[in-house]
C-alpha cells in the first residue's frame, strides 16, 4: 500500500515508471490469446469450450456427433479467417496510427480522422463502380487484387498531399494539418457520394460496405493480402523507431542528431498509406483504433517507439478481435458494422483526450 | 593547424532579403567563438547553415576540408553536435531518454556512462527519470545541452575533435547555470573542440570566447579577440546604446549600458 501511494506520488509528480518491456509484451500476448479464444467459442452458432479442441482438430473425441461437422465449418470457414483479418487489421490500424503520431510529433493525429482512410475508401469504391463498368469489365477477375491497390494509392495520395499543404520549410502546423484533414476527408466523401450516386444496386451494396466499415467479408484470400503486408510493416517498423524517436525532437534538431529526415518521412508516410489501404480494402473505414491504442500504451510504457509499435499492434490486435466479436453479438443474429463501434468508443476518448491536453496544445 | 570549418563568402537570400551576406569565418580546433549581434543580424541563420541545416545561397562551407553538404546526416552528426534555441518535446519521454538520444547507435554500456557524465554535468542527474515536458524551460533547455553533450563525445571517440554550434544556449538559464554552460562549453574546447556560439550577453561573451565575431544587418561587422573586438565606440554604432567598459581585477572586459539617464531616474 504503501509503496503503490509512494508510487502514485512519484508519477504526479512527472516520474515515470515503465513495466518491463518483456513484461509488456507477454502480458498483450496473453490478452491476445484471450480474445481471440473468446472469439472463437461465441457468435451466432455458439460453439462451447468443450467442443472447441475437438472442432480445431487438436484433441478430443474426433466422432463427438453430429455438432462436430457444423462446428468445422463455422470455424474454418467463417470465424477463424474472420478473428485473423480483426486481429490483423487491428494491428495495422493501431501501428499507423502510432507512426503518423511520431511523424506529425503529435498525438491527435490519425489516419481515418485526418482523411487518409476516406481516400483509400474513394480510391476502393471508384475501382468497383471501374470493375462494374464496361470498359473495366475485363479487370474483374482481379478485383481481389486492384481494390487493395487502389486503397493503397488513395491513402498515400491523401497523405502526401497533406504532408505538403502541413508542413512549410521543416516545420509542421499541427492546426493546418488537422484543418487540411478535415477538407480532405470532405472532398474524398464527396466523391465517394458522387460515387454511390451513379452506382446501379449491386455496387451500391459493395459501396455501403465501405462507408460503415464490416469484417464480414474476411475470407482466406484477404488474410493472404493482409498478411504479407503486416510482416513487411512490422520489418518497417523497427527499422524507423529510433528515427521517429529522435523525431520527437523536430526536423532540424533530428538531422542535426544524425538522422536522414527526408527518407525516414518518406518510409514513414508510404508504410502509413500502405497499412491503412490495405486495412480499408479489407474492412473499410475504422476509425479512432490508431488513435486509442498508442495513446494509452503511452500513458505505461512510455513514447519509446521500439516498444510502442509492437506493443501497438498486439494491444490493436486485442481490441479489434473483441471490438469485432461484440458487434457480431451485441445484436444478434444481426450484426452491427463494426466502424460504428469503435466510433461509438473512441470519439469520446478523442474528446477526453482533447479536454485533458487544452492547456497544452496550442493550435 | 588546419581548421575545423571554413566559410567562404556565405549568403543567404530568402524572398528577395538579404539575411547574411557575403561572410567568411573560420575556426580552428580549440577555439571558443562567441557570435553577437543585435536581433535580426542573422546570428541564427549564419549559425544553421554553419550546421548544414540550411544551405547557402551563395558561397561554400567546408567541414574539416571536406564540402559540408557532402556528409551524409548520420557522418555529418558525428563531426559537429548543433544545440537549437527553442526545442519542444510533446511526447513524455524521460530526461535519460532524450539524452540518449545523442549516442545515436552506441554501445549501450559506453553510452550509459557518457550519458550519467553529460546529466551531472548539466546538474541533472537527479531528474534523470522526469518526463522532459513537466521541467521548466532552463531545465529543459539543460537536457538537451546534455543529450548535444553526448554526440559530440560520441563522435570525437571515433573522428578526433568536432564542432559544437550552441544557437542562444542561455536564454532561458538562470545566472548560475549560465555560466556552468559556458562553462562546460569552454572545457569542451580546451580539450580540442570548435566551439561555435551565438550569445547574447557581450559579458558572458567576453568573459569566455577566445575570439568575438559581430554581425550587423546580416554582415560581419567585426572579428576579433575579446578586448579589441568589443569597444564603446562600436556598441554605440551597432547596438545603439552608450555603454561603459571596465575591467575585473584579472584584465577581462566588461561592459555596463548607459541608457538609465539619470533624468529618467527621478
Amino acid at each position: 500500500m504503501t509503496v503503490l501511494t509512494e508510487g502514485n506520488a512519484k508519477r504526479r509528480s512527472g516520474y515515470a515508471l515503465r513495466p518491463p518491456a518483456s513484461l509488456t509484451l507477454i502480458c498483450l500476448f496473453a490478452a491476445l490469446a484471450g480474445a481471440a479464444l473468446i472469439a472463437l467459442t461465441v457468435g451466432a452458432a455458439g460453439i462451447p469450450l468443450a467442443r472447441l479442441p475437438a472442432a480445431l482438430g487438436l484433441w478430443g473425441d474426433a466422432a463427438a456427433g453430429p455438432s462436430l461437422a457444423r462446428d468445422q465449418l463455422v470455424l474454418w470457414s467463417i470465424r477463424i479467417p474472420r478473428i485473423g483479418a480483426a486481429a490483423m487489421i487491428g494491428a495495422l490500424l493501431a501501428a499507423s496510427g502510432a507512426i503518423m503520431q511520431g511523424l506529425f510529433r503529435n498525438p491527435l493525429a490519425d489516419p481515418a480522422l485526418v482523411g487518409v482512410s476516406s481516400g483509400g475508401a474513394l480510391a476502393a469504391a471508384a475501382a468497383i463502380v471501374f470493375t462494374d463498368s464496361q470498359i473495366g469489365q475485363n479487370f474483374r477477375f482481379m478485383q481481389h487484387q486492384l481494390l487493395p491497390i487502389a486503397a493503397f494509392a488513395g491513402s498515400l495520395a491523401t497523405t502526401v498531399i497533406l504532408y505538403s499543404i502541413a508542413s512549410r520549410s521543416g516545420r509542421t502546423s499541427i492546426a493546418i494539418f488537422l484543418l487540411a484533414g478535415i477538407a480532405i476527408a470532405a472532398i474524398a466523401n464527396a466523391g465517394i457520394g458522387l460515387l454511390v450516386f451513379i452506382a446501379d444496386d449491386r455496387q451500391l451494396r459493395d459501396i455501403t460496405f465501405w462507408l460503415l466499415g464490416s469484417l464480414s467479408g474476411a475470407t482466406w484470400p484477404k488474410l493472404a493480402t493482409l498478411a504479407p503486408v503486416l510482416g513487411l510493416a512490422a520489418i518497417a517498423c523497427l527499422s524507423i523507431a529510433r528515427g521517429l524517436d529522435v523525431l520527437v525532437l523536430g526536423e532540424a534538431e533530428a538531422f542535426h542528431s544524425g538522422v536522414d529526415v527526408e527518407r525516414l518521412k518518406r518510409i514513414s508516410i508510404v508504410l502509413v498509406s500502405a497499412m491503412t489501404g490495405v486495412a480499408v480494402s479489407v474492412c473499410g473505414v475504422v476509425g479512432f483504433i490508431g488513435i486509442v491504442v498508442p495513446h494509452l500504451l503511452r500513458l505505461v510504457i512510455g513514447p519509446a517507439h521500439r516498444l510502442l509499435l509492437p506493443a501497438s499492434m498486439l494491444l490493436g490486435a486485442v481490441l479489434l478481435v473483441g471490438a469485432d466479436t461484440l458487434a457480431r453479438t451485441i445484436v444478434a443474429p444481426a450484426e452491427m458494422p463494426i466502424g460504428i463501434l469503435t466510433a461509438a468508443i473512441g470519439a469520446p476518448f478523442f474528446l477526453a483526450m482533447l479536454l485533458r491536453q487544452r492547456g497544452l496544445v496550442s493550435l | 593547424m588546419t581548421a575545423i570549418l571554413e566559410a567562404q563568402s556565405v549568403s543567404m537570400v530568402v524572398g528577395g532579403a538579404t539575411l547574411v551576406d557575403g561572410i567568411d569565418l573560420c575556426v580552428a580546433p580549440g577555439e571558443m567563438v562567441a557570435i553577437v549581434g543585435p536581433n535580426g543580424a542573422g546570428k541564427s541563420t549564419l549559425l544553421r547553415m554553419l550546421s548544414g541545416d540550411l544551405r547557402p545561397t551563395r558561397g561554400q562551407i567546408r567541414l574539416k576540408q571536406r564540402d559540408i553538404e557532402s556528409y551524409p546526416p548520420r557522418l555529418l552528426a558525428f563531426h559537429r553536435a548543433m544545440l537549437s534555441q527553442h526545442v519542444n518535446v510533446t511526447f513524455p519521454f524521460t530526461v535519460e531518454e532524450i539524452v540518449h538520444m545523442g549516442a545515436g547507435d552506441a554501445g549501450r554500456a559506453a553510452a550509459q556512462r557518457l550519458v550519467d557524465a553529460a546529466l551531472g554535468e548539466v546538474d541533472l542527474a537527479h531528474f534523470s527519470q522526469r518526463q522532459l515536458p513537466t521541467l521548466s524551460g532552463g531545465e529543459q533547455q539543460r537536457a538537451h545541452f546534455a543529450r548535444v553533450l553526448v554526440q559530440l563525445a560520441c563522435g570525437e571517440a571515433q573522428h578526433g575533435p568536432g564542432l559544437l554550434l550552441l544557437d542562444e544556449p542561455t536564454s532561458s538559464l538562470d545566472m548560475r547555470h549560465q555560466i556552468d554552460l559556458v562553462e562546460t562549453a569552454k572545457r569542451r574546447a580546451q580539450n580540442g573542440t570548435a566551439v561555435i556560439a551565438v550569445l547574447h550577453d557581450l559579458n558572458l561573451a567576453m568573459r569566455f570566447a577566445d575570439r568575438i565575431v559581430l554581425l550587423h544587418r546580416g554582415k560581419l561587422a567585426v572579428d576579433g579577440g575579446r578586448s579589441d573586438a568589443i569597444t564603446a565606440e562600436t556598441i554605440r554604432r551597432i547596438f545603439e546604446v552608450d555603454v561603459k567598459i571596465d575591467y575585473t581585477d584579472a584584465g577581462v572586459p566588461f561592459l555596463l549600458p548607459q541608457t538609465m539617464r539619470p533624468a529618467a531616474v527621478q
